[in-house]
């Protein structure tokens, strides 16, 4: 595969033609916030915090670094006036629903974000659908999966899956950057038993 | 119906259909659009059909698509004569039999009355509404029978097809389409002869071609009246773009709560097919082509070029978020176009024409007609079709008639959740993609909401959010929270909550959701508000610093002017 030049924050990167600026990024040793990425499975450009400057025959985008693809002569900045607006923005939008995710905090201190922007609505759960896909990429099991669309879409298990599934595995919980998913979790145990959802997992 | 295997046959079998019509039989045609629907025309169509039969006449009764003059339906034309009458009832059924279809008298409380002059209008081409349009494109659909393809093949229909598959090669017909300098009529106004180009010149063999019928926002209703009205005219460009593209699969997609629609689909898709004019070696040219129809779960989103083909491919229609065109990679990653209803449409009239003709009629950038939806505070709501450059003041004044109760018109709203507002004061500008988009406001697909003076437009960006938040599809943050934040600080303006600093605060939010949101509907959800600022920032000023509704019309706030 041939190697690809590019620059990222004025810095000269070697990448090959199948990578992204965010895997060119990484290799060079220079960092971009993620929330929604994990090297398992494959990118999403749900959270935008990845966003960076990519200038292209003359013109400046703003681009998900996750999923945009690596060109020659690519100019990317991964910090820059505006770039850190947009992200102050997002992490501000997401801890109004999880103020207390410690992923968000830390991120929160690096851009300036203000956790009481917004007015609170503590669903806790960011939807970066890592729990979502981990399952359906890597274990190949479908138990949890999004419901609903818009402002209402939430993540849930499948009572009928997740009932043979989860009890061994539960890999998805440490990938959570929020305690949405336990939560969830919790109440597919009891709309699945409901009379001992309390109890431990019952002898398969 | 036979298989039809050169442009002779075709020939032949469009004489045999036209030599079997008797011009002065007389024929019923009334309109069976969604708006005479809904207004009882189903009723009318059976009385018709009812006293015909009691009277065994030998008069054909056809329900045709949408006439356009939606708000004095049931509309009821009588042919040959095209004597029209409006807001028909089923009461007024055996009077127009023995009146109008067997004496040739004409019933004057029936017909077209204009409300000033006092003057009456028998005939439909010379009703003002009617007359001053340019119909290239609908004009057919009160002359043929939507379910019935030899009406179609009687009007000339598929010769401009015939023409392409026989007498050009594909080039040849995209440089015509691209000489015409047709712009997609969906919203992007991106010009369609070079995007079929980029999937033509895509390495992938296979390669696809789509109708996008995912009419969603509130307001607009031209496609679908152009395609259950006149399937076989999309239908007809379709085919004509896959020839140019070399594609041999075609796809629509729809909306799945429209069944008028789909079933005048279904019917003329398998009398296409019946004919050979879909299938395997078409008119004898070597040419294969077939089509399929999707149906949408009911999302917005849908309409998004990259969720529609991911709908098509069987899954949650999320918009892909590759940076890579769906032209050069759509469904299952094949080059895919996708091109709007009205734009197919318009594909057989340069074909047949020519783009010389074509380009005659229009501004220098954006040619041909366009059909305009109107709705809103105006006297009629309708389907129109007007050249472009057609100024904004003739269609809301000569075609909607001005605006009802006498109330003065504020401000004009194009392209529904992801389009723009202009006040009344801009109103001579044309009907133009770029010079609307200039002025803050994009055509969208050409659907006009007028707003009187008792409009408050905080709650009309209020209302677009409210809307987009539950059709947007959630996946990315800037959209999904973003919608949410700005429709929570409009509905707490709306309700005398407003503090200081909202309005710089929508604007930032603006600026992240157009600048960060994945896809091309969650970088356009902002647009409404935004122009809406740019023209009426003291309306948004006077909620929050006054607590005050200038157009009087947020509740809250006229119940705290009145404590």
């Amino acid at each position: 595969m041939s190697e690809i030049i590019l620059q990222i924050d004025g810095k000269d990167v070697a990448a090959s033609e199948d990578m992204t600026i965010l895997d060119a990024a990484k290799k060079a040793g220079i960092s971009i916030p993620t929330l929604c990425y994990h090297e398992e499975i494959e990118a999403y450009g749900g959270c935008r915090l990845c966003t960076v400057e990519a200038d292209v025959r003359g013109r400046t985008n703003i681009v998900a670094a996750c999923l945009y693809p690596v060109q020659k002569n690519l100019v990317v900045r991964t910090r820059s006036e505006k770039i850190d607006r947009i992200r102050k923005m997002i992490l501000e939008l997401l801890l109004a629903h999880a103020p207390d995710a410690f992923d968000l905090q830390d991120l929160a201190k690096e851009y300036g974000a203000n956790k009481d922007r917004f007015e609170k609505d503590s669903s806790f759960c960011i939807h970066c659908g890592l729990c979502v896909r981990y399952c359906a990429e890597v274990k190949k099991k479908n138990a949890i999966t999004f419901v609903d669309k818009g402002k209402t879409r939430e993540i849930s298990f499948i009572p009928e899956i997740s009932a043979k599934e989860c009890w061994d595995c539960k890999e998805c919980f440490p990938l959570c950057p929020t305690e949405a998913l336990q939560a969830a979790f919790v109440l597919a145990k009891a709309f699945t038993f409901p009379s001992s959802f309390l109890e431990s997992a019952p002898a398969k | 119906m036979t298989r039809i295997n050169s442009v002779a046959e075709l020939e032949e079998l469009r004489k045999g259909i036209l030599s079997k019509k008797d011009p002065d039989k007389p024929c019923i045609a009334i309109c069976a659009g969604i708006s005479c629907l809904g207004l009882g025309n189903g009723d009318v169509i059976s009385a018709f059909k009812e006293e015909i039969r009691k009277q065994s006449l030998e008069v054909e009764v056809i329900a045709t698509g949408c006439h356009g003059f939606c708000e004095k339906g049931p509309i009821v034309v009588i042919n040959p004569e095209e004597i029209c009458y409006l807001e028909v009832k089923p009461e007024d059924v055996p009077e127009i039999i023995s009146q109008t279809v067997i004496e040739k008298k004409v019933i004057n409380r029936l017909v077209y009355t204009d409300p000033l002059s006092g003057e009456k209008a028998t005939h439909m081409s010379e009703i003002p509404f009617y007359k001053n349009q340019m119909r290239v494109l609908i004009g057919h659909n009160s002359k043929i029978n939507p379910k019935s393809i030899d009406d179609y093949l009687a009007m000339g229909g598929y010769s401009a097809f015939a023409k392409a598959l026989l007498g050009m090669s594909p080039v040849q017909v995209l440089d015509e389409i691209k000489k015409a300098n047709l712009r997609g009529r969906g919203g992007g106004g991106f010009p369609a002869g070079s995007k079929w180009e980029t999937t033509r010149n895509a390495p992938e063999e296979v390669k696809y071609v789509i109708v996008n019928a995912h009419e969603g926002e509130p307001g607009a209703f031209m496609d679908r009246a152009l395609f259950q009205g006149n399937p076989h005219s999309v239908l007809e460009g379709l085919m004509i773009g896959a020839y140019a593209i070399g594609s041999h699969q075609g796809f629509i997609y729809t909306r799945h709560d429209t069944p008028e629609l789909r079933k005048n689909l279904d019917i003329a898709l398998a009398q296409a097919e019946e004919y050979g004019l879909l299938g395997k070696n078409i008119l004898g040219s070597g040419f294969d082509f077939k089509v399929e129809v999707h149906f949408d779960v009911g999302i917005f989103v849908s309409g998004e070029s990259s969720a529609l083909m991911r709908s098509i491919e069987g899954k949650a229609p999320e918009p892909r978020p590759k940076y890579i065109r769906t032209s050069v990679s759509g469904i299952w990653d094949r080059p895919s176009n996708l091109n709007n209803v009205e734009t197919w449409a318009n594909v057989p009239l340069i074909i047949g024409r020519g783009s010389e003709w074509y380009n005659s009629i229009g501004t220098e950038r954006s040619k041909g007609t366009k059909l305009i939806s109107l709705s809103g505070h105006v006297c009629n709501s309708a389907v129109v079709e007007v050249p472009m450059g057609t100024s904004l003041r003739d269609i809301v004044y000569d075609f909607g008639g001005g605006i009802p109760n006498g109330k003065k018109l504020k401000a004009i709203h194009f392209g529904g959740p992801m389009g723009g507002t202009i006040p009344e004061s801009l109103i001579d500008n044309p009907l133009d993609f770029d010079v609307l988009s200039k002025l803050g406001a994009s055509m969208g697909a050409g659907d006009m909401l007028m707003m009187d003076e008792d409009t408050c437009l905080v709650e009309v960006a209020r209302y677009f959010l409210d809307f987009l938040s539950g059709e947007s599809c959630g996946k990315c943050v800037p959209c999904r929270e973003g919608i949410r934040q700005m429709l929570n600080i409009l509905t707490n303006m709306t309700k005398g909550k407003g503090v200081e600093g909202d309005i710089e605060l929508l604007e930032e939010l603006s600026e992240v959701i157009g600048e960060a949101a994945l896809c091309s509907l969650g970088r356009s959800v902002q647009k409404p508000l935004l122009s809406m600022l740019k023209h009426f920032r003291d309306e948004f000023e006077a909620h929050i610093k006054e607590q005050r509704c200038p157009a009087h019309s947020c509740k809250e706030l006229i119940a705290l002017e009145g404590a």
